[in-house]
């Protein structure tokens, strides 16, 4: 519709052109031969006009190609909305008025359009080659090609003609007001639309308008068009009699493929080769099951032999049941601790609850993991076959004689020695069994008639005392005791008076002796005045404070113990007889704790913390080391055979040697519970006892036999108890009665018991 | 000297084990395949006696496999089956890859698959060995059957699980090899008697699971595979061994019986015969169809002594096991719809009594509510809506006790609305000394045939006995305590007098009247044994004197926590009593 601004410039020439359209198109029904003539005229009539003229009819012949728009609009139509239009002049005739000019213009150009659509059937018929061409492109009288035409905004042309010359602008005096009045007043306003690349307003046709509204609503362009046309089946189940081509048919269809021949032969290799399996046939013995064990052979060998079975879930208890007893159920307190526990700790690994009724009963949370838990154990747990000690307990109790059998023993508590304030740290049985010396931590020693319990006198010794040591010789009565620094040798006189006389005779006998020894570190001296009547006779004074004192068998040698880690002189021994002293070791290992002389033969036991060390006294060596087996050894006694020594320590334990045996001791006893302090053996009875820290005395049977193949037989027969402990301490000393199954003990608590 | 200098871990107890990555390495094998070895071939790790010597001095915690294990593990054909299995994947994944739908088609055609039957017969060399460990088979799929049939696991798997249990029960139905029962919080669980062996397993509630998420299901799938083969061989041999028909076929009476005209909205044509089986209410068929087994009678030989008391007791304890047999026999059950069906379907008709249900809840009904002859309608509800007056309306746990005690009990206790007596474990058999809770006693003397009549004066009594008992648990002690005391009074004794004789300077004689020592020789040889046990318990040797200690405490714990549960109990009694009191008052 470009035409029109062509048109704009001079109405003259379109003038002409009406007539000339009008004229066509009465003839246009009638004759269609003239029609060629009528384009000639037409090109005639060109020079004629301006050159637009020839432009616009140039344009026209390309709007042939424009497309369907065009080619569905009537010139009937098209005049008929011209007589539209006129009719709306008529009605608002004033209003018009003022766009008299405009709308003539339009009118001419609905002309020029009915000219141009009978101009294109012309063409039509003439141009058949374009018949097909069905491109869709707008009317390019314009140059410009695709742009944008903001492009020629400031400009007063838009594009170019064929001949190079400017396409102006329609003149445009249009404000918004004149569009706004235009909207308000011309009732074609809504059907009228811009085209940009001309820049002219177009009004479409009742036809085009229709059209627009069916291609919104999706239908087809076309009023005449059938979409729903029965198809007809090019192709059918139905055998025609002809062929649906007439072609010859290939001269390859006839002869056989190579290619096909080459891939044939390739998979035929690949078979063959194996490469390529043929298709499985389906294994339904998968998931069938049969009689696996048939033949029941044992020629199929077990696993080898560390091959263990899984052990099976231990069974439920009472308290998994959904309905337990009710003392199966936890109490607060025992909820609380089960939520403590660690999940490991938990004795059960489930809260036991109960339900009234089975319908109550909800899923267990839990069944899943347990199962997988079952299933991780079966697969990664080492198993391991544990010995179960399926032991009666009673049959791990070692059958001992019984007690009853080994009598006599001391069983009972008889009597009950008081009158001493201190702990008494020692006492000691005169050789005839008649009187028993004790010495206390009060400072005084004192003798009792140990039938009767009474204290037949009690000397002051002015310090505590460490140890008392009855002589063991009967035909002397003399007793030692240690304090201090000093040992003091006594003589009680409670024996008749032949002993007594004798033991005078002894401590006076060899006066001159001492004069020889002056130089020793020992000093012997007589007592005088109130101590001479209490029966102390000598003085030893040491040059460190002594801690035991130990006589020989034959009652004239006696040793005391200074115990000094650095010293070497912590071991004298001293002969009454002939007042000399001597230091029989030249040097000393270890903290000597205790030492005794041997009962039959010259040898000296010294016990060090750890060992006991026997020497033998003629050849001056050591002959043995018994190993203790012990932290810190107490005390020591020897068997009064002379074979055997038992050794107390303060780690409870007691250690039975066997000198013949090994320096290893033969027996650890480890009765006691607390330190033990003493031990003794019984001079005449196979017994022994210890004393121990925790308040017992326990005595042993201890047979030694004279066969050396046999081992001695060591029963506890009785544990004494009765001392009351005192300040951590219990019994400290334990002594038999020489010739009595009778045991003395002296405690901290002041008193000297008697068990018979 | 000359000589190779010898070296470190070459010889000697490192020799034996080797660590699993080594086993892995050894046998060309990705961790879950060896995982799946393991399982399937039943070989586990072994612990070291000296872990550092295997170790290599080293002490990091490490996993060992004995390599005598992994060398039979190199023989095993199903390895590479595995690594066929590897390969397939690779290729099926380069097939799509590549989008060549038809080479994804042929492999998946090809794909490998392995059978478990050689293992299976490898592990178990004979039929008793594999019954002995089916516990775990059948609570995996009897977990498995339960399981949706979506995610988690195959549905062919799921599907084979289930089957194999229906079998399974249904042959210890045939059987009638059920022994006890036992309803747990954790599920239901059933032992029974195959050929001699004792076999447990656990049912859980017919619930949906809550899939935890810590569990590899690949390791259960893997076992579940195993499982299912064996318990499938063992279903076979176990039905051949009845003469039943495998797999198993409905009775053809049953099967008449059973057939419904609406069979096809219930079930899909293809399940509608595993669901029959499982209701569990027919017989099954078959192979010669014998009316009844006659009873082997057990030949008589002659014994002497002790082997003749043996004898008696065998025999007594099969008397009394045909006698549970038949323990519902002429007996008939109604369920009513909110009872566990499957269960007590299962149960009573293991113990010859006839089940029903109502229609609308399972297939396999074989009668209705409606029968005149029902004699037991198992309701777990408060109040039944409809009662009928000939039959006893109980609560479920009754036919489980009854079971476990071995007589038909009475069913006052059981009663709808009634609160229900404790529902004991079967298992636990009480040895002398342990706790024994009073409703089990009171179950024994039902055994025993006595009344329950006096059951006041048996409580009574028993708690006489459980005190007397507790005396003398403590007797021991206060012996010794008591010698003490002696021996302290007579102190005390000496010490008051001699106060008195110190503060007043005259003794105040008086003489009192001494009082005859009674002894008693029974109490005196009493306590000299005692002692002598302790003198002989001195002269332990340190390693025996340890075990007797652990062994005495282990026993003294035991005594402990019967004391504690039985002082519990009669808290809870007393409790109970006033409470009734007050509301009596």
């Amino acid at each position: 519709m470009e035409e029109s601004s062509g048109n704009m410039r001079s109405s003259e020439p379109t003038a002409a052109m009406k007539k000339v359209r009008e004229k066509t198109a009465k003839k246009r029904s009638k004759e269609e031969e003239e029609e060629e003539e009528e384009q000639i005229f037409n090109f005639k009539d060109k020079p004629a006009g301006k050159e637009e003229e020839d432009e616009d009819l140039s344009d026209s012949e390309e709007s042939v190609f424009s497309g369907l728009e065009d080619s569905g609009s009537d010139s009937e139509e098209d005049e008929k909305e011209s007589d539209d239009n006129d009719d709306d002049d008529d009605d608002d005739v004033t209003a018009v008025e003022s766009k008299q000019p405009k709308q003539t213009e339009e009118e001419e150009e609905k002309e020029e359009v009915v000219g141009g659509v009978t101009e294109r059937e012309e063409e039509e018929k003439k141009e058949d080659e374009y018949e097909h061409d069905s491109s869709d492109e707008e009317d390019i009288r314009n140059t410009v090609g695709n742009i944008p035409m903001e492009w020629y905004k400031d400009f007063p042309h838009i594009g170019y003609n064929l001949d190079g010359k400017k396409i102006f602008k329609p003149i445009r005096n249009k404000d918004e007001l004149d569009d706004f009045l235009d909207k308000m007043e011309n009732p074609d306003y809504w059907r009228t639309v811009h085209d940009k690349q001309t820049g002219s307003d177009i009004v479409l046709s009742d036809e085009q308008v229709e059209l627009v509204n069916r291609l919104q609503k999706g239908q087809f362009g076309d009023v005449n068009f059938n979409e729903y046309q029965p198809s007809v089946e090019f192709f059918s189940s139905d055998v025609m009699i002809h062929p649906v081509t007439n072609r010859p048919a290939d001269k390859r269809s006839f002869i056989p493929s190579l290619i096909e021949k080459e891939k044939v032969s390739k998979l035929v290799h690949a078979i063959k080769m194996g490469w390529i399996k043929p298709r499985r046939v389906e294994d339904d013995t998968r998931g069938r099951f049969y009689d696996l064990w048939a033949g029941e052979d044992s020629s199929i060998l077990g696993r080898h032999k560390m091959h263990l079975p899984a052990p099976k879930i231990p069974l439920p208890g009472h308290q998994e049941s959904y309905n337990p007893p009710p003392e199966y159920l936890f109490t607060e307190e025992e909820l609380a601790l089960w939520e403590q526990q660690d999940a490991s700790d938990r004795k059960l690994p489930f809260v036991p609850v109960k339900f009234s009724s089975l319908r109550q009963v909800p899923a267990f949370s839990r069944f899943i993991h347990e199962r997988f838990e079952r299933c991780l154990d079966l697969y990664l747990c080492p198993r391991q076959r544990k010995m179960r000690v399926n032991v009666n307990p009673e049959d791990l109790i070692p059958k001992l004689p019984k007690p009853k059998d080994l009598q006599p023993f001391p069983t009972t508590q008889s009597l009950v020695y008081r009158g001493h304030s201190g702990l008494v740290r020692s006492i000691s049985v005169s050789p005839s069994g008649q009187w028993l010396a004790s010495g206390s931590d009060d400072g005084s020693v004192r003798f009792w008639e140990v039938c009767s319990s009474r204290c037949m006198k009690t000397v002051q010794v002015g310090g505590a005392v460490k140890s008392v040591a009855w002589n063991p010789n009967p035909s002397v009565c003399l007793l030692a005791v240690a304090l201090e620094s000093v040992v003091l040798i006594l003589s009680p006189s409670l024996a008749d008076r032949q002993v007594v006389q004798s033991s005078e005779r002894l401590l006076s006998g060899q006066p001159e002796a001492d004069t020889s020894d002056a130089a020793g570190p020992v000093i012997w001296s007589d007592t005088e005045g109130e101590e001479l009547n209490q029966g102390i006779r000598l003085k030893i004074q040491h040059p460190k404070a002594v801690h035991q004192v130990a006589w020989h068998a034959k009652g004239d040698y006696l040793a005391s113990v200074m115990p000094d880690h650095s010293s070497h002189l912590q071991v004298l021994i001293h002969q009454l007889s002939r007042r000399r002293s001597q230091n029989p070791f030249r040097k000393n290992k270890g903290l000597v704790q205790c030492v005794s002389f041997h009962p039959v033969r010259p040898y000296f036991f010294v016990a060090t913390q750890r060992s006991v060390r026997i020497y033998n006294l003629v050849k001056q060596e050591m002959t043995k080391k018994l190993q203790a087996n012990s932290k810190w050894i107490s005390s020591m006694a020897v068997h009064p055979g002379g074979d055997h020594v038992i050794c107390g320590s303060y780690d409870c334990r007691l250690s039975w040697f066997d000198l013949d045996l090994s320096t290893k001791p033969y027996k650890m006893l480890r009765h006691h519970k607390k330190a033990v302090r003493g031990a003794a053996y019984h001079r005449s009875y196979p017994l022994f006892a210890s004393a121990s820290d925790d308040g017992s005395v326990i005595v042993c049977h201890g047979t030694v036999y004279n066969d050396l193949m046999q081992n001695p037989l060591i029963v506890p027969v009785k544990v004494l108890r009765g001392h009351v402990i005192t300040h951590d301490l219990g019994v400290l000393d334990v002594t038999f009665h020489p010739t009595q199954p009778w045991v003395f003990s002296s405690g901290a608590d002041a008193t000297i018991r008697l068990f018979t | 000297m000359g000589g190779l200098q010898k070296k470190k871990y070459e010889r000697g107890s490192v020799t034996n084990y080797i660590t699993r990555n080594k086993a892995r390495k050894k046998l060309r094998l990705s961790l879950p395949d060896f995982r799946r070895l393991c399982i399937l071939k039943g070989i586990y790790p072994h612990e070291p006696k000296h872990k550092k010597k295997v170790n290599k001095g080293s002490t990091a915690p490490r996993t060992f496999y004995l390599i005598k294990d992994i060398r039979f593990l190199l023989h095993e054909p199903i390895v590479g089956k595995f690594r066929d299995y590897k390969v397939f994947v690779r290729k099926l994944k380069k097939a799509y890859g590549k989008t060549e739908w038809s080479a994804v088609e042929r492999l998946r055609e090809n794909k490998p698959t392995y059978k478990l039957d050689h293992i299976i017969k490898e592990r178990y060399p004979s039929f008793i060995d594999a019954l002995r460990d089916i516990d775990d088979a059948l609570c995996m799929c009897f977990l498995f059957s339960t399981f949706a049939r979506t995610g988690k696991c195959h549905v062919q798997t799921i599907q084979l699980c289930r089957r194999l249990t229906v079998e399974w029960m249904n042959y210890v139905v045939a059987a009638r090899a059920l022994r006890k029962v036992f309803i747990s919080i954790k599920g239901i669980y059933y032992q029974a008697e195959v050929m001699g062996q004792l076999i447990t397993w656990l049912v859980p509630y017919q619930f949906s699971h809550d899939h935890p998420t810590d569990v590899d299901y690949r390791v259960m799938a893997t076992f579940t595979e195993l499982y299912t083969t064996l318990l499938g061989f063992i279903n076979f041999r176990l039905y051949h061994s009845l003469n039943l028909l495998y797999p198993p076929k409905l009775d053809s009476k049953a099967e008449c019986e059973l057939k419904e005209e609406n069979e096809e909205d219930y079930a899909l044509n293809s399940e509608c015969y595993l669901e029959k089986l499982s209701a569990l209410s027919a017989s099954l068929a078959r192979m010669v169809s014998s009316a009844e087994e006659e009873e082997a009678q057990l030949d008589q030989f002659p014994v002497e002594g002790e082997d003749m008391e043996k004898l008696e007791a065998r025999e007594r304890e099969q008397k009394e096991q045909e006698a549970q047999k038949k323990l519902f026999d002429g007996l008939k059950f109604f369920l009513n719809r909110e009872v566990p069906r499957e269960s007590l379907a299962f149960i009573i008709r293991c113990f010859g009594g006839e089940v029903s249900w109502d229609k609308s809840v399972c297939i396999g009904s074989t009668y209705e509510v409606t029968e005149e002859t029902i004699t037991h309608h198992i309701v777990d509800r408060p109040n039944a809506s409809t009662q009928y007056i000939n039959r006893y309306y109980i609560q479920p746990q009754w036919v489980y006790d009854c079971i476990n005690a071995k007589i038909v009990l009475p069913v006052e206790d059981y009663f709808l609305g009634v609160t229900l007596p404790p529902h004991l474990s079967p298992f636990v058999e009480e040895k002398e000394g342990d706790y024994m809770p009073p409703e089990k006693v009171k179950i024994m003397a039902l055994q025993r045939g006595e009344k329950p009549a006096q059951e006041q004066e048996d409580e009574e009594e028993e708690d006489e006995d459980e005190d007397e008992e507790e005396e003398e648990d403590d007797n021991d002690d206060e012996e010794e305590d008591e010698e003490e005391d002696e021996e302290e009074s007579e102190e005390k004794n000496l010490k008051k007098m001699e106060k008195q004789r110190s503060q007043g300077k005259s003794l105040q004689v008086k003489v009192t009247p001494g009082k005859m020592k009674v002894e008693n020789p029974e109490r005196l040889e009493q306590e000299e044994k005692a002692e002598e046990k302790r003198l002989a318990i001195m002269m332990m040797k340190k390693k025996e004197k340890y075990l007797y200690d652990k062994i005495m405490f282990g026993k003294k714990r035991k005594i402990r926590e019967a004391n504690k549960l039985t002082a519990k109990r009669k808290a809870h009694d007393d409790a109970e009593k006033a409470n009734k009191k007050k509301t009596r008052k």
